[in-house]
């Protein structure tokens, strides 16, 4: 494998946005014929990587060069990517649901005949293309009455319409079923033998292990290594220490924990995917929550850890199937977010902008629109007492700004992070369940928000913190919980936390025994 | 600019929301001003603004409903169908049946209620878009208007038509003004110096200076040689009129809905909706009901509007309330409501509402015929509209803008602290 040709070289790669730097000095080395896994946690600039070679970021937007079948190229957008023959599939399928399968395999690309579209070819190739992604269907069906998987070889299929020659997959099997993704993996291995050459980004490192010749490993923006994965046997846990592999620096203010009982228990919990009724996005999780204690959920992007917090948070997500809630050793029924709100629960959401705040609002209405009965008198909302709130808040969690007064888009992503926390721990919550709670925000604003964290837990409140980022759960937490597909599938205390360790749990379904 | 900005800000109590509403203020007196010239006075005699309010009056109430339907994120086309709908109802059962008047108006606030839960069962619970369930019920609702009633006219008994163009009776000492109107007149001063002590007394509370006593002086003394004035034109008429019934139950309800949305819980939940359903329903609010119940107020105040219609021309038609939908539409847009839901206030949407009856009114003096008045009306709505989109493509928020932007997983979005533009000279377009 290592003799054949170099497909693709990009060199030095760096692409920076507004504060951040994404990539730095990126080298990938792409060999014709090959399957050529890239790995890294989320954030490490595997998408973005990506969009650089594809073309979303065109030319001139990052430093660097990209050499394609022994060519420097410069594309301008993704149809100058196409047209080389580089097709990016991505995690959002980008098909048409009302239109059938033939319309999509060939839209923007339609064959044509005296100025019309011409039909009988469409159809015909259609038909071939469909028998080479092994997708059996009707050529009429509407994608919208297939499933994901198959919707996946429509991709595919389309794919190959462009004659494609490096085809790039990002995360395709992160909404598969175990036999749609086997399927995937095999018609993967095909396509090695017709010689088309593909990059595959995955969570799944299984998948890869199974999968994959070569295995580039992005970490924060760097290249941190290229195995091959036969001549370097590589395993699982050989990728894993490659991705979580640095030094965890004291990002953390210093915290003595004082747990006590455990009053918040959830058993079996299992709801399905709101649309697709065979889909369970939780599956029997169990888990506990002791006072004073912070609980970590790691997990990857798609492991349904919002989807189970969500569903606690009285049945904001999905369908609820089965399984209890405890609080203080009572079962408690949560079905609104009201309930929930009564029973002490707060979940702040990944999202703050889509879904946490109100951006119209100013940063007082904000802070109290939670639980305005606390500051209303029979319906009516009296501003001074909301003004004392909000100024109280304003004070003790730092929030930089002149004034509650001003609206909540002024400020910055960590201020903002503080009002959403304001916002709940106003409504005196037992548990809060943190989704993601320093996405987006920058270092120092992070250590306070930290620091507000600890605090909480000080007051003897319960706190489950949602990351995507290893080192602040095993930097923050008490007790980390992994939770892959769905289930909950592991539970370690803060002194066995280690990265290779969860990393590792996370990408199984095995339950591993530990302790 | 500042010192602009801080003026407005103490006369107008305001903070982000109001540059409109303030610039619509100006409009407004603008436009009195102007035709108050050109008709060579004839605008602010008694005769006209009595007029005025009873002709406009029931196109403010559905104003009040419009407002609480945009700015929950909705719409609702339907308002002038439900009203001819709700008047011929009211006409035909009080004919039948030989029934009184107030009976015949709790008819016609049911049948409105009635309505509006029908609509806001759709709206909230099959979740069937408002334009849509409203489009049918325009379609609905006017059918059914000259299904009952034959496509004919039906009259109402005298005493109901005392809301529509009914006055208060003269009662008191011969002081050349209608008693009451004074009366109340005098009230409403008193309303607006309590009013503002109060909010003096709350700015303390919350550890803020008030604005100086001088600015309070002046904005008390603005508003109660406003009120002063209007009250002495109202109580001035010719004899046997005053205040126009409908006009008083118009400004009832005007305070009553403003103290409900800016207040109260519910009032909150409803900006919370529009601002952003997602994270109003994940704090708690019960989504389906806030929709709901804006729906069926409209409404329900939609009925009222059709009743008080009827009132004053005295019967039911089956032409009645036809393009009512759009007035209210246009004043609520008119007075600085957002289209993506969220913003808007019932004053806002009262000041929108005068500004379109007065320029309607001015025009109609100076002989204008409909046809240029349809054009300039269409012209001040586009151009009031135009001046909010203009001020978001300067860095204020766009709700749409944050929808469209692509690939949020991995670019991080740019701080939004851009300096907030507020550039006041800029109001002048809205005036033309």
């Amino acid at each position: 494998m290592t003799s054949a040709p170099v497909l693709l070289e990009m060199r030095s790669i760096t692409k920076t946005f507004p504060g951040v730097t994404a990539l730095a000095d990126v080298n990938l080395e792409v060999r014709q014929g090959e399957i050529h896994a890239i790995c890294g946690e989320n954030g490490a600039g595997k998408s973005t990587l990506m969009k650089v070679l594809s073309g979303v970021h065109p030319h001139g937007t990052y430093t660097g060069d990209i050499v394609y079948q022994g060519e420097q190229v410069r594309f301008s957008d993704i149809r100058a990517s196409e047209h080389a023959g580089i097709v990016i599939i991505h995690q959002e399928l980008a098909l048409v649901p009302g239109m059938s399968i033939t319309e999509n395999i060939f839209l923007g690309n339609e064959p044509r005949k005296r100025g019309g579209i011409d039909w009988k070819a469409a159809q015909r190739r259609a038909l071939e293309l469909m028998a080479e992604v092994g997708l059996q269907e009707d050529p009429d069906t509407l994608i919208k009455d297939i499933g994901v998987g198959k919707q996946q070889l429509v991709e595919i299929a389309k794919a190959f319409a462009k004659d494609v020659k490096l085809l790039i997959l990002d995360e395709p099997t992160a909404a598969l079923n175990e036999a749609d993704s086997r399927h995937l993996l095999d018609l993967l291995r095909g396509i090695r033998e017709r010689g088309v050459t593909s990059i595959i980004i995955s969570h799944k490192l299984n998948e890869i292990e199974a999968v994959a010749d070569t295995i580039t490993i992005l970490r924060d923006g760097h290249t941190i290594e290229s195995l091959d994965v036969k001549a370097d046997g590589v395993n699982e846990d050989r990728i894993v220490r490659g991705m979580v592999g640095r030094e965890l620096h004291s990002r953390f203010p210093e915290h003595t924990p004082d747990i006590g009982e455990v009053f918040f228990e959830v058993r079996d919990w299992t709801v399905r995917h709101p649309i697709s009724a065979d889909r369970l996005v939780c599956k029997g999780s169990s888990f506990d929550v002791r006072r004073g204690e912070i609980v970590g959920f790691a997990g990857l992007m798609g492991a349904g850890r919002t989807e189970l917090a969500m569903s606690l948070f009285g049945r904001s997500y999905g369908v609820y199937l089965s399984g209890q809630i405890f609080k203080d050793g009572e079962e408690v029924q949560l079905r609104t977010v009201s309930d929930a709100i009564d029973h002490g629960l707060a979940y702040v959401s990944e999202d703050r902008k889509a879904i946490g705040l109100n951006l119209l609002d100013d940063i007082k209405t904000s802070m109290v629109a939670a639980k305005l009965s606390k500051v209303s008198t029979r319906g009516v909302v009296d501003p001074v007492r909301e003004y004392r709130y909000a100024e109280e808040y304003r004070q003790s969690l730092r929030v930089k700004t002149p004034s509650v007064d001003e609206g909540v888009t002024k400020l910055s992503g960590g201020n903002q992070q503080k009002v959403v926390l304001a916002k709940w721990m106003f409504t005196d919550p037992d548990l809060l369940i943190l989704d993601e709670p320093t996405r987006g925000i920058d270092v120092g604003a992070k250590y306070e928000i930290y620091g507000i964290i600890q605090r909480l837990a000080d007051q003897g409140k319960g706190v489950i913190i949602i990351s995507s980022e290893l080192p602040e759960l095993i930097g923050l937490c008490d007790r980390i919980y992994t939770v892959f597909e769905g289930t909950v599938t592991g539970e370690v205390t803060r002194a066995e936390a280690d990265p290779e360790h969860l990393m590792k749990q996370m990408t199984s379904t095995k339950k591993t025994p530990i302790r | 600019m500042s010192r602009i900005k801080d003026l407005q800000k103490n006369l107008f109590g305001g903070t982000t929301s109001n540059a409109r509403q303030f610039g619509m203020i100006f409009t407004l007196v603008a436009i009195v001003l102007l035709f108050q010239i050109w008709t060579n006075g004839l605008t602010l005699t008694s005769g006209n603004l009595i007029a005025v309010v009873s002709q406009y009056s029931y196109i403010l109430i559905l104003a009040i409903g419009m407002l609480m339907v945009i700015v929950a994120g909705h719409i609702d086309l339907s308002v002038g169908s439900v009203a001819a709908f709700t008047g011929i109802v009211v006409a035909k059962t009080m004919q039948e049946f030989a029934l009184p008047w107030p009976v015949g108006i709790l008819i016609g606030l049911a049948v409105g209620a009635l309505i509006g839960a029908w609509q806001g069962f759709w709206v909230a619970y099959v979740g069937v878009p408002a334009f849509i369930v409203t489009l049918a019920g325009m379609l609905l609702f006017r059918g059914g208007n000259q299904y009952i009633g034959n496509a004919d006219t039906v009259p109402v008994p005298e005493g109901f038509r005392t809301i529509g163009a009914g006055f208060l009776p003269e009662v008191g000492p011969d002081t050349g003004y209608n008693n009451l109107t004074l009366l109340l007149g005098l009230a409403a001063c008193a309303a607006v110096v309590w009013r503002e002590l109060k909010s003096r007394q709350t700015r303390r509370e919350m550890n803020a200076d008030p604005a100086p006593m001088w600015i309070s002086v002046l904005r008390m003394a603005v508003m109660v040689g406003v009120i002063v004035f209007a009250t002495l034109r109202f109580a001035g008429g010719r004899v046997g009129t005053s205040l126009p019934i409908s006009g008083i139950i118009l400004i009832a309800l005007v305070l009553a809905y403003s103290h409900y949305t800016r207040n109260t819980i519910g009032g909150r939940h409803i900006y919370a909706v529009g601002g952003n359903a997602r994270a109003a329903e994940l704090s708690g609010v019960k989504l389906k009901r806030v929709n709901f119940l804006v729906m069926m107020n409209m409404s329900v105040l939609a009925a009222l509007a059709g009743m008080i219609f009827v009132a004053r021309s005295s019967a039911s038609g089956p032409q009645d309330g036809l393009s009512w939908e759009l007035d209210a539409i246009a004043a609520v847009f008119i007075g600085g409501a957002a289209v993506s839901g969220g913003l808007g206030t019932i004053s806002g949407s009262i000041v929108g509402g005068l500004v379109m009856a007065l320029l309607n009114n001015g025009l109609q003096l100076e002989g204008v015929g409909s046809d240029m008045v349809q054009i300039i009306k269409g012209l001040v709505l586009l151009l009031a509209v135009a001046f909010d989109v203009y001020n978001k493509s300067q860095g204020r928020f766009s709700i749409i803008g944050s929808l469209t932007r692509p690939f949020r997983r991995d670019d991080p979005s740019p701080p939004t602290d851009r300096p907030s533009p507020a550039s006041d000279s800029d109001k002048a377009p809205v005036a033309g």
